[in-house]
Formats: C-alpha cells, structure tokens, sequence
C-alpha cells in the first residue's frame, strides 16, 4: 500500500515572532517556557506521520494537544512554520496559490465539527458549493449533489435550509458535500463532536459503511479514545503538540509508550473495542462429521471437555454433541454423529466486540464459536477468554476452558 | 496660579489652514470635478422624482408599506407624507430626499468597500480607527468649514459634509459584519478551493448581508440629522425653512418644517429598517 500523506516534522507556531519560537523550539524549550518568553504558541511541536491510501487514520488528543490545528495544516488553512506535508509525492507547502486551489478543489475535502453549513443556502446549495467552485455546469454539479445527499439518507431533503435539519442531519449534509466533490481524502475534525451519544453512534456505523464502499483515504480527529479505536486502522496520540504514540489500536493498548497513554488506555471501555477476533482461540477439540461417535468421545476425553463442535470438510460448522449424548450413542449401537447434532450454541462474527458478545456469553452452555460469511468455524470464545481480552497487556494468554 | 500658564505659542490650526490654502490652489481643477460629478447624481435623483406627480407618489409609498410590513403602516406613511404636501413643503422635502439619497448612495459606494477591505486588513482597521472615531464624534457642522472652503456654497458641500459624516457607521458595521463570519464557514469556503473573491461574493457577503443593511439604515440616518445643519451653508430643501424659521423666530413656519422633516425622517428609517430585515432570515 503507497504512503498517501506523510507529514515530516511538521511545526505550527501562532504568533508575530514564529522564528524565534522556532529557534526556541530547536534548543528543546518546552512549550510553556516558550508561551512565557516570547509569547508565542507552540501548536503543533515536530509532528510526524504518514497515512496509507485508503487507511482510516485517527489522531487523538484532549483540547489543546494541537490535534486541530494539525489536521489543519494537511489543507493548508493553517501555514506551516516548518517541516513537509507531502501528497501523493508533492510537498503540499510549497505550492502555489493556483496549485493549492485545485489540491483543495480536487484531492481533499473538510468535514466540521459544528459542520460550517453555509445556512444562507439550501441544502443542495451547500452540497454543490466544491462543485460550483469549479466551475462545473449546473444540471451535472446538481445531479452529482443529489447523488451525494442520497448515499448519505438524506434524499428528499435537498430544498430545505440547514437550520432546519437536526445536528446529524446537518452533519450528513456536511459530509454530502465532501463527498461530492469525490476527492482522495476526508479531513474529518471531530465530526461527531456536535452529536449526541446515539447518534453518534449511528454515524460512525454510517462513516464505516460508506468507507467500505468508497475506499477513501481518512484523517479522523477526536478526543474520544473508544471512538479512535473503534474506527482507527491506526491512531496517533498527541499532547502538547507532540504526537506521543501511534500505531494500531492493538499496539497502543498492549504497550503503552508512557504513562500519559496508559492513563489513556484504562479509561477505554474496552467491550467497545476489542472484537472476537482478538479473544478467540483455536478449539482444543474439533471433530468431522464424518467422524464416528467413538472418535467424537476419544476427542472430547483426551481433552477433558464435555462439547465438542462438529464441522463438515471445508470448516463449515454442523453442530455440536456433548459427551452424554455420545455416550448415550453408543449403547444404543449408533455410530453417526448427524443424529445426535445440538444447535443451541451461539455465534458471532469476527469483527464483533465483546458488548455485544456478553449477553450470548452468559446464557451459553457452550463456547461461542466465530464463524464467517460462509459459515466456517474461525475460532472460538471461551468465557475466560472474554474475560482476559478485557484485562490490559494478558490477551496473548491462554486459558483453559471451564 | 490657577489659570494654564503661556509657555508658549501653540498654533496647530495655523498649520490646516496653509494646508487647505494649498490643497485649495493647487487641486481646484480636482474638486470642481468632483462638484460637477455629485451635481450630476443629485440633480438626476431629483429629476427622477419630480417627474413622479405627487399622488403616485405617495401612492408608491402606500404599496411600498403596506407590502414590507402592513397596510396600516403604509396608509401611515401616506397620510404622512399627504401632510407634507398639505403644508405646501412638498418640492422642499423632494429636494432634501434627493440630497440624502445622493449622500447615501455614495456613502454606501464609499463604505461598504472599505469595510471588507478593513475586516481584512489589520493596518488599514488600525489605520481608520482613530479617523472614524473622529469623524463621528466632532461636531457636524465643523465639517462645513472645509466643505464651504473647497467647493462654495450649495447643494454640493452640503453633500459633502453630509458624506463624511454618515460614512463612518457603513464602515464600521460592513467591517463587523464580515468579521462576525462564523470561522468555520469562512473555513469551509476555502477547504473547498474557493479564491478570495468566491469566498466573499458566495459566503462573507451574504451571511454579512444583515449587519451591512443595518450599516445602511444608520447611514442614512445620520445623513437625515444633517438635513437641518446643511442648509447652514446653501442646501434647498426643508431645511433651508428651518433655518428661516429659526431666523425669524417664526415659530408656526418652524413647526411646520420640523415635523416634515420628522415625517420624512420616520418614514426613510422604516422603510430602510425592513428592508434590512428581509436579509435577517440567514
């Protein structure tokens, strides 16, 4: 996969002596000594990062942690004090003001938090706004707008004026229109900020939906550390204007590079992130259907447990026999396993997190076992495993089951 | 011991006045054009309207009332303006419109410019500052002196002083009603590639738009408290009867002037008020 954005030592300084801070920043002052000596504001201090096409890179901070500005640096609304911004192989700062227009135009699009409608336009107004910048003709600039309102639900909704629609409403709208203009990446600045927690909720399913489909490439700020993980392919962590850990969600909750991460990391509601995938293991036991009972009982002592999962030739899962019924089997001279075959055990898909795996977890007998599209037995969830999966730095750990 | 002691001779007025001698030998051709150019306006605004006989006048004010607010409103502003007419001050108050709409006009040609050009320039915001405070807290009539100095006495200086005061609150306002852009639109206007000039035609303007109008409404209300103060130095029109009035010590005469001018000064100030607030629904 080819880096689309990297960022290199990137520095943002506000203020009306931006060279002194520099200067300042290169001798290794902090940035509160700097804020003090000279008055400036150290926004985003020697950041780098890169982003590969089609990744959903979060960046993570509290106020302050320079988060926004960085993200406003990638568009070029903030000018670098220092360092590269380089898309696609060119070094965004450097270009001039016609080669920033059509970059802006053409390669990235802006999401908001509040979602800078334009409210003195309608709502296709707004959605059309990067395509009438570039001049393209009306009845097409409409029709692609009105495409774009569709892919985001919001068909029928195109006359109304934005102080008319709800929050997530106006912030599908938001999204509308940067999608419209198709452009290769989504700056996206704490866009589910505005939204109360359910909706919040359902336009980040939205947001993952779409990106299946489009394949965008996603630069996503939040402060929220169950939001970064949920959506992050990979996260960065600032503060300070530093970016103090990234990596993939995984890395970040397994080895914390320093104690402000690990604080970080405790407070992450960890049902919300870890998925099946990360807690499953691999049966101690499976059998074949064409496997007799007695090679279904062997199976099932050798490995001190009481069910064992039955699957066909191709991993596709068939049931599963507990011992009792096997047993039972072989005094009454049966030998097939098909007959004795239970279904009340329980499923999931690999991508689903433990929240919504507990409930099935409690009222099962059995180990929840994770399958795929077609039905093929991935691996399965002991209930020690969920429980380890939700303990810090132990998910490699496996533990017998019950 | 308590009076301010004579150090010594402080005379800065000396130094205006070999500065407008100057300015008025050596740039007179400059001015006369400028005289002709707002002789020009005026005099056009002023044919237009006469041309308009009298009841569809006040007609046009009855539709123009009653369609921006209520049909009381504009029966009222019939019924007022009718009055001005029964006075016998109609053509009296037709000229001091035209010369408030003259000084509007270029006022609002002047300002509104200016005012987006301040909201995005520091030095020239910090620049106007000190001249405007200036300009609208000196008395008016002070700016009869240079007006009568370089262009005479008349409809024209009257213009003039008339610009310079009523200026200040255009600029002022279109300067605040730019800056007032929520940040996150004018970010989103050029996220989106917009140039300078997209971003304000497209965005800036007409979220601005509401704030300018109430510029406006101001403006032209300055330029209606210089009516009475214009005709000091020549200005025709209403209040030319004033200042008579005040001459003769004729009270029935001033009364009469003076709630014509009040009329007219009602009438402009609602009329501008709700056209400014159709653009309120941004």
């Amino acid at each position: 996969m080819s880096k689309k954005v990297e960022v290199k030592n990137l520095v943002k300084i506000f203020g009306s002596k931006p060279r002194l801070a520099l200067r300042r920043l290169e001798e290794g002052w902090s940035k509160d000594k700097i804020l003090k000596a000279t008055g400036q504001t150290v926004g985003v201090n020697n950041a780098s990062l890169s982003v590969d096409e089609g990744e959903f890179f979060v960046i993570m901070g509290l106020s302050g942690s320079g988060k926004s500005t960085l993200i406003r640096c990638l568009n070029l609304l903030n000018v670098p004090t220092s360092g590269e911004i380089i898309v696609d192989g060119k070094n965004i700062v450097e270009f001039d003001k016609k080669q920033l227009r059509e970059f802006r135009q053409k390669k990235v699009a802006m999401v908001f938090q509040n979602f800078g409608l334009f409210t003195h336009r309608t709502v296709l107004g707004n959605v059309e706004y990067g395509l009438e910048i570039r001049n393209i003709d009306k009845a097409e600039r409409q029709q692609i707008a009105l495409d774009a309102l569709e892919s985001v639900g919001l068909k029928g909704w195109e006359d109304k004026k934005p102080t008319e629609l709800s929050g997530g409403m106006q912030q599908r709208v938001g999204l509308a229109r940067a999608l419209a203009n198709d452009p290769d990446i989504l700056l996206m600045d704490e866009p589910f900020g505005a939204l109360d927690p359910l909706i919040r909720r359902d336009m980040q399913i939205e947001l993952l939906e779409i990106q299946s489909k489009l394949k965008k490439t996603i630069i996503f700020i939040t402060h929220d550390i169950n939001e970064a993980f949920k959506l992050g392919d990979r996260v960065a962590v600032m503060k300070d204007g530093k970016i103090v850990q990234q990596g993939t969600p995984e890395d970040i909750l397994n080895n914390p590079s320093d104690e402000y991460i690990e604080d970080f990391v405790k407070s992450i509601d960890r049902t919300k992130v870890i998925q099946a995938k990360n807690i499953m293991i691999k049966p101690h036991a499976l059998v074949s259907i064409k496997d007799g009972v007695r090679v279904a009982i062997k199976e099932m002592q050798a490995n001190n447990i009481s069910s064992v999962f039955v699957v066909d030739g191709k991993m596709k899962i068939e049931g599963i026999v507990t011992i009792d019924d096997c047993v039972e089997a072989v005094k009454h001279k049966q030998t097939s396993l098909k007959e004795l075959l239970r279904h009340d055990y329980y499923k999931t898909a690999e991508d689903e997190y433990i929240e919504n795996i507990l409930e099935d977890a409690t009222k099962s007998k059995y180990p929840i076992i994770v399958v795929n599209d077609e039905d093929r037995l991935l691996g399965i969830i002991v209930r020690t495993s969920i429980l380890t999966g939700l303990l810090p730095n132990e998910s490699d750990t496996e533990i017998e089951s019950a | 011991m308590y009076s301010f002691p004579v150090l010594f001779d402080f005379d800065p007025g000396i130094y205006v006045k070999v500065l407008v001698d100057w300015l008025t030998v050596n740039f007179q051709g400059f001015f006369d054009a400028l005289t002709v150019g707002v002789k020009w306006i005026v005099f056009n605004i002023h044919d237009l309207l006469t041309f308009i006989p009298w009841f569809l006048f006040i007609f046009l004010i009855f539709l123009l009332g009653w369609r921006l607010k209520n049909f009381k409103s504009g029966l009222g502003y019939a019924i007022m303006f009718t009055t001005i007419g029964l006075i016998g001050l109609w053509s009296e108050m037709i000229f001091t419109l035209s010369i408030v709409i003259t000084s509007v006009i270029i006022s609002i040609l002047i300002g509104v410019p200016v005012g987006i050009y301040s909201a995005y320039n520091q030095k020239l915001e910090a620049f106007l500052k000190p001249l405007l405070d200036g300009m609208q807290t000196m008395p008016s009539f002070v700016y009869l002196i240079p007006a009568m100095i370089f262009f005479g006495l008349g409809t024209v200086p009257a213009i003039f002083a008339t610009i310079v005061y009523s200026t200040p609150p255009c600029i002022r306002l279109t300067s605040l009603a730019i800056k007032s852009v929520p940040g996150e639109m004018r970010e989103a206007a050029y996220a989106f590639g917009s140039s300078r000039w997209q971003a304000l035609i497209k965005v800036e303007l007409p979220q601005a738009m509401p704030t300018i109008m109430a510029g406006i409404n101001q403006t032209t209300m300055m330029a209606m408290s210089m009516v009475v103060i214009s005709s000091m130095i020549g200005a025709k029109g209403l209040g030319e009867n004033v200042l008579i009035a005040i001459n003769r010590t004729d009270i029935a005469m001033g009364f009469n002037s003076g709630i014509s001018i009040v009329f007219l000064a009602i009438i402009i100030d609602r009329i501008t008020q709700m056209i400014s607030r159709k653009y309120e629904n941004v």
